[in-house]
């Protein structure tokens, strides 16, 4: 059959990827601490077909040869981990990270996820807990008589407790950061899990070893920009349109053929 | 049977290797920092002590088309793209040094600075490792400057500098993995001339009309050809019929 099927096949679903990429960062454009993602897209191996310099006559000899690509593939898609700007919200739980790192999660199953979402709550038992109800690590317990938290720079946590003169200190954040945060395997809910591409967290106080400082009633915004993403969507789109089109005079051309013949 | 449908099949059975190719530059028409190929046919004449009508059609790459692609601005420190000519220099699959326009760089657990498509970045000598750092900077140069883990923002590190070569057009050839090589299988000399912009990318230089275009005039000739064909075989059948005894 025509090998251009095959290899604007390839382009197809390569916009495909593209696509799907492009939508889940623009669903996300309003998810705090939602980092973008973006597929990186690299040319198929090439096929010899003629060497060049092979003989053209006794004496003469080709001057170019003729390698034919097989298309492009998706080898990635990168998580973009650039920051973000902050929101002001005012909730004495909410806390965003001013440079690097990620807040410690404990999963239900023992292990450890990593978050940019600081979205925090209190739960029934009065310890502190995301939006999805996983525990905080290390754990924290706001006093159920606490009138007003507060929360450092540095990640210290403390409560002012009724006819108390001085706060009362709860615990410390640490923060994780890794070597290469888009190693990181996003595995939704705002989550990241370790892999060996990300290498093992460094934890450490906020503000501490270039890691970012904790600040107390504020949000990351997510780093969508959906005006990239709109344009994106348009050269995604025009570049599936003119594949298809190849696969259709591709299509043609065998038509052709079995027609005329 | 007429030989003349044996040229008719070179014809068509290239313009398909042609359309191939063509298709292959459109599929990349999203693939940062590639690079299009070029396709051209030849005529290849192959006389013997008759009357001269045999030329076959060979379908080749020339060369690949070596001009910038645009600049698309990301914003990341870690991407660079370079401004006029010039290439970085990364180490293959295979081992030997390689030359790509595609500068979507990460770094990776062990700190070595990778392409996005996973190959070490060299640098003055060998692939470039990044210690744990707070930020990295890539200069107009390619010098990489770090503020280590740490440190204060006056106490930045100069580490390495991407090797960035700038060799002869002409000796540049492409090779089976997509990336770029001197014809004489030697590395290129570091080229200090050679400039970057961190923050963009470069995007592919397919000339997405100039394909479609090529596309349909191909498929036009081969239409032409498959005609032939079917001339060649009314000739045929024509030539039996005269000779079929009454």
């Amino acid at each position: 059959m025509h090998a251009a099927l095959w290899v604007s096949k390839t382009g197809l679903s390569a916009q495909d990827t593209q696509l799907r990429t492009i939508s889940n960062n623009l669903a996300n454009v309003s998810t705090v601490g939602f980092k973008k993602e973006r597929a990186i897209f690299q040319d198929l191996l090439y096929q010899q077909v003629r060497q060049p310099g092979a003989q053209s006559s006794l004496n003469t000899q080709l001057p170019s040869g003729l390698q034919l690509g097989t298309g492009v593939r998706t080898v990635a898609t990168q998580k973009m981990h650039t920051e973000s700007s902050l929101q002001i919200t005012d909730q004495p739980l909410d806390l965003a990270i001013d440079g690097r790192g990620f807040f410690q999660i404990q999963m239900p199953d023992g292990t450890l996820g990593y978050s940019r979402n600081g979205q925090f709550q209190v739960n029934a038992d009065g310890q502190v807990v995301t939006a999805t109800g996983f525990l905080l690590e290390p754990e924290i317990t706001v006093p159920e008589n606490a009138q007003s938290i507060s929360i450092s720079r540095d990640g210290i946590v403390s409560a002012r407790l009724p006819g108390e003169t001085t706060e009362q200190e709860l615990g410390q954040i640490t923060v994780a950061d890794f070597v290469n945060p888009s190693g990181l395997q996003a595995f939704g809910g705002n989550l990241y899990r370790e892999t060996a591409a990300s290498g093992a967290p460094i934890v450490g106080v906020p503000g501490d070893e270039g890691i970012g400082t904790t600040e107390q009633g504020m949000l990351e915004n997510s780093n969508v920009n959906a005006v990239e993403e709109l344009v994106n969507m348009i050269s995604t789109q025009r570049a599936y349109e003119m594949n298809s089109k190849v696969v259709s005079t591709a299509d043609s051309m065998l038509r052709n053929l079995t027609q005329t013949l | 049977m007429d030989k003349a449908l044996y040229i008719a099949m070179t014809g068509a059975k290239n313009n398909m290797m042609a359309q191939t190719a063509r298709a292959n530059n459109l599929a990349n028409a999203n693939t940062t920092g590639f690079k299009a190929d070029f396709e051209q046919a030849r005529a290849m004449p192959v006389f013997g002590e008759s009357f001269p009508t045999r030329v076959y059609s060979l379908s080749e790459r020339p060369a690949t088309d070596m001009t910038s692609g645009a600049f698309i601005e990301t914003g990341r420190s870690l991407d660079i793209a370079i401004q006029g000519d010039g290439w970085i220099a990364v180490e293959s699959s295979l081992g030997d040094e390689a030359y790509t326009r595609s500068g979507e760089m990460m770094i990776d657990a062990n700190g070595v600075l990778r392409t996005g498509k996973g190959m070490p970045v060299m640098g003055e000598g060998g692939p470039i490792v990044i210690p744990p750092a707070q930020h990295v900077e890539i200069g107009v140069d390619g010098v990489i400057t770090i503020q280590p883990q740490g440190a204060g923002p006056n106490e930045v590190a100069q580490i390495d500098r991407i090797k960035l070569v700038n060799p002869d057009k002409q000796e540049l050839e492409k090779g089976l993995d997509g990336l770029m090589r001197q014809r004489n299988g030697e590395p290129a000399d570091a080229d200090g001339f050679v400039r970057v912009e961190s923050g963009f990318l470069e995007a592919s230089n397919v000339n997405a009309a100039e394909e479609l275009i090529n596309i349909l005039s191909l498929t036009r000739q081969y239409e032409m050809q498959t005609k032939m064909m079917k001339t060649v075989d009314e000739n045929s059948a024509s030539a039996a019929s005269v000779m079929r005894m009454r």
